[in-house]
């Protein structure tokens, strides 16, 4: 880029700015407070947290784009950030600024209406970060005046909404031995709540929430507990100090009793049990930890001594039905399990992909793993594979329609151990697999889901698994992507695709809707790019 | 620890960030090089028995456990190797990776900072350990299996080899240097097994995965051909005589997507065991050159 082109680039910029504020002064409110982040679905046009309300429900009110006339959506802008890699970014909107990530620790705002950037910030990296799984980013929280993101050397960084600068960075671990954040936190009361990653690296696993303000820690939850707390017995030895069960997606905020749910991933070494006999709590649970203290009310355990890296971090979605307060996840294992969120009692587990790991339910309901789904050295097939029914990508709730929508796939991993001994910062897997040959072509699916019953009630066939999350809409649509780069738009109640628009980038991330100068606008990344929709 | 002071001078800072962001993503790739050029371990049994888990963990998913090469990764218990002869060439290989090839550099393969020094090491000390010292020569005569590819086989009716052949099935140059003789035979004797199988990219053989797809076109035309590329809603395809269809599936009469494969069953009465070994000894000249 010669100079010139970024003089003129500032100054453009720098002028759209100066006219975009004069344009939104007036309706923009000056911050987002923690009553706004409450009350979300008060201002339908903006998207504040990472599923778009608490509930995790990653439900748009919005009805402007409808079943009678998606098929009329155009692409409105598009934003390239510059990053290689998978682009998991969920966006925020709030008062016409879209806020996203990017790879690498990329942070932005945009003119939500035009896609042109406000500010770009990039944290510097150091050469010998140890991210998992790409150098990915699933997005920001925004509190106040600020966005924050975690960071692939574990940082945590607060960020000005207006300008991108620092405000302030606070060192949460050492990445040296594994740790990072990949996560988009959620901010809460004064706090921002944040989940680290490093299940493969032996890494013992913790949720901190820190002080909105100025970063100070307030407090921290291990996820793996140490002598003397509940839960140590279930480990063997001292496996619990490399016992993983990392948090690495974005939890679910309950004011009603002030609990915030996270849920939690594998115990490590990922694929080998041997040397941690016992259940390895809080491993792949989801925890019911007070808002203020951090102190876990209850937990609820989706895959006791896990062989096959089945983490549990799947987005838990509040559901409230038939005057029962509910959390529902569509779990890794490939089972949807339904439970009681006051009390963490399980109501229902149903299969809802390819499974053959259990088939068995204990007294409580819960699928009990078979024996001979343990990985033997010389391997052999269990279902799902290792990267699960579902895996990251955001499912959604429509409370029109009372169905849940996940993306899936049927496909069957070869497990097979690798004894290897822990050394810190390096990889900590235990095991290796395999496509399993036995088993048909992989398949991917949109999976319509009631969580009364646990039936499918529709499902949309891709031609390949996808990454892809999923959002629906008053107006009786659910988005998603597809591996090939396409983005869709199905009706909610049927399934049957109304439109879609290619992309030319697979899809990792997870759709939002927002809206501008009274025009809704559906928005996702793919490829490298953030892309924004709407009706002509 | 505060970091945005250092930048704080610059008000608009983040469009700098703009034309590095490239920069630094490049700087991110650090070429690793040996510590030492001889191997620690060499004949080292229980650092090879170290070596057969890291293999299994970093390596196996494309060449196979065992290393006799899978789905695409060729066969490393083949005492002569196509891009290595030495550990200390063998130990860049592995660090760096090859260029134009699908061998990704240690650690790029999102796994943070991969292997060390000592690891790789212990990998080719495993290699070493089951490599087959005196390999049977190819028993085919290479040249007979030339005429035959070119000629009364048909091969290059759908294949092309340096240039030469068809395009409707996968090209071969390279095969016989990355796939074991098994394997190919395999191929030819059963051409459905591994479509069959549909493996996800990593495992793929071909970046294109040859299903056949037979369409009925609005107008009643029947075609039926190859996939080039396929999404939720568009095939583009080509057919035995080389046309290439590029469709909307929702304008179609009809869609089958089918993992039989096009390519006939050469079973031993179409292609007798002795002619086969001369065209996989011909695959292997061409590939291991």
């Amino acid at each position: 880029m010669s100079r010139g082109f970024l003089s003129k680039q500032i100054f453009t910029t720098l002028s759209m700015s100066i006219l975009f504020c004069a344009l939104c002064a007036a309706s923009a409110r000056a911050q987002v407070t923690f009553a706004r982040l409450l009350n979300s679905g008060k201002e339908p046009q903006n998207w504040l947290t990472y599923s778009g309300d608490y509930s995790g429900r990653r439900f748009s009110p919005l009805d402007q784009v409808n079943s009678g006339n998606a098929h009329s959506l155009t692409a409105k802008w598009v934003f390239q950030t510059g990053a290689t890699g998978k682009l998991e970014t969920t966006p925020l909107v709030a008062d016409g600024i879209l806020y996203a990530s990017a790879q690498d620790d990329r942070a932005f705002a945009l003119d939500a209406r035009t896609g042109r950037p406000i500010w770009l910030y990039q944290h510097q990296l150091p050469g010998d970060i140890r991210p998992c799984c790409g150098r990915v980013n699933r997005g920001l929280a925004i509190l106040g005046d600020k966005v924050f993101f975690g960071t692939l050397d574990a940082h945590v960084i607060a960020l000005d909404t207006k300008t991108g600068n620092v405000i302030w960075d606070v060192v949460a671990a050492d990445y040296r031995v594994g740790y990072s954040f990949t996560v988009a936190p959620l901010a809460v009361k004064n706090l921002v709540v944040i989940g680290v990653s490093g299940g493969e690296y032996g890494v013992r696993g913790f949720i901190d929430a820190y002080d909105a303000a100025t970063g100070a820690r307030k407090w921290r939850l291990n996820t793996v507990p140490g002598p003397g707390e509940p839960g140590n017995e279930t480990w063997e030895g001292d496996s619990w100090k490399v016992g993983g069960a990392p948090a690495w997606n974005t939890g679910t905020y309950d004011a009603a009793t002030n609990q915030i749910f996270w849920p939690t991933g594998n115990p490590a070494p990922s694929n080998r049990g041997a040397g941690r006999a016992g259940d390895n709590l809080y491993s792949n649970s989801l925890l019911a930890l007070d808002a203020d203290t951090g102190k876990m009310n209850w937990y609820f355990q989706f895959t006791k001594h896990d062989e096959h890296d089945w983490d549990a971090t799947q987005v838990p979605v509040m559901i409230d039905s038939g005057g029962k307060h509910l959390i529902a996840q569509a779990n890794r294992n490939g089972f949807f399990y339904v439970l009681d969120r006051t009390t963490g009692k399980l109501i229902s587990a149903t299969a809802y992909g390819k499974t053959t790991w259990s088939d068995t339910m204990d007294a409580e309901g819960r699928p009990v793993a078979k024996k001979e789904a343990s990985p033997t050295l010389e391997g052999h097939t269990v279902c799902p594979g290792a990267l699960g029914t579902t895996n990251f990508m955001a499912p959604a709730y429509d409370p029109q329609t009372a169905l849940f929508y996940v993306t899936s796939r049927d496909q069957c991993d070869i497990f097979s151990t690798a004894p290897q001994p822990y050394e810190a910062g390096h990889a900590y897997y235990g095991s290796a697999y395999f496509p399993s040959d036995e088993a048909e072509p992989y398949r991917g699916f949109l999976k319509a889901i009631d969580p009364a019953n646990g039936q499918i009630k529709w499902t949309f066939e891709h031609i390949s698994p996808t990454w892809s999350g999923v959002l629906s809409t008053a107006g009786g649509l659910v988005f998603t992507g597809d591996a090939e780069g396409n983005f869709i738009a199905l009706d909610a109640a049927t399934g049957k695709p109304l439109w879609h628009f290619q992309m030319g980038g697979a899809v990792y991330a997870a759709p939002i809707a927002f809206a501008a100068d009274g025009k809704e606008y559906i928005a996702i990344a793919a490829g490298s790019a953030v892309y924004a929709f709407a009706l002509p | 620890m505060f970091v945005g002071d250092k930048r704080a001078e610059c008000r608009w800072r983040g469009f700098l960030v703009v034309s590095i962001w490239t920069a630094m993503s490049m700087l991110f790739a650090i070429a690793g090089y040996p510590a030492d050029d001889r191997n620690p371990f060499a004949g080292d049994a229980k650092a090879a028995k170290a070596g057969e888990y890291e293999f299994r963990i970093n390596c196996a998913l494309c060449h196979g456990l065992g290393a006799r090469g899978g789905g695409r990764g060729p066969d490393l218990t083949r005492a002569q190797k196509k891009h290595v002869h030495s550990d200390e060439e063998m130990f860049q290989v592995i660090s760096n990776g090859i260029p134009g090839t699908v061998m990704p550099a240690n650690g790029t393969n999102g796994q943070g900072v991969g292997m060390t020094d000592d690891e790789i090491w212990q990998i080719i000390a495993y290699i070493r350990s089951v490599e087959v010292k005196s390999p049977a020569k190819p028993a085919g005569n290479a040249a007979h299996g030339k005429e035959l590819f070119y000629g009364d086989a048909n091969c290059s009716l759908c294949h092309m080899i340096e240039g030469k052949g068809g395009r409707l099935g996968p090209e071969l140059t390279g095969v016989g240097g990355s796939r074991t003789r098994e394997a190919i035979i395999d191929s030819v004797r059963n051409p459905s097994r591994r479509l069959a199988w549909g493996l996800t990219e990593p495992t793929k053989e071909f970046p294109q995965e040859y299903e056949t797809i037979t369409v009925v076109t609005a107008d009643g035309k029947e075609i039926k051909g190859v996939a080039l590329n396929e999404d939720n809603f568009t095939v583009q395809m080509m057919d035995s005589s080389e046309q290439i269809y590029l469709l909307e599936k929702d304008k179609l009469r009809s869609f089958t997507k089918s993992r039989e494969s096009m390519m006939p069953v050469y079973g031993s009465s179409l292609l007798s065991d002795k002619d086969l070994d001369d065209i996989v000894a011909y695959l292997t000249r061409v590939g291991t050159k």
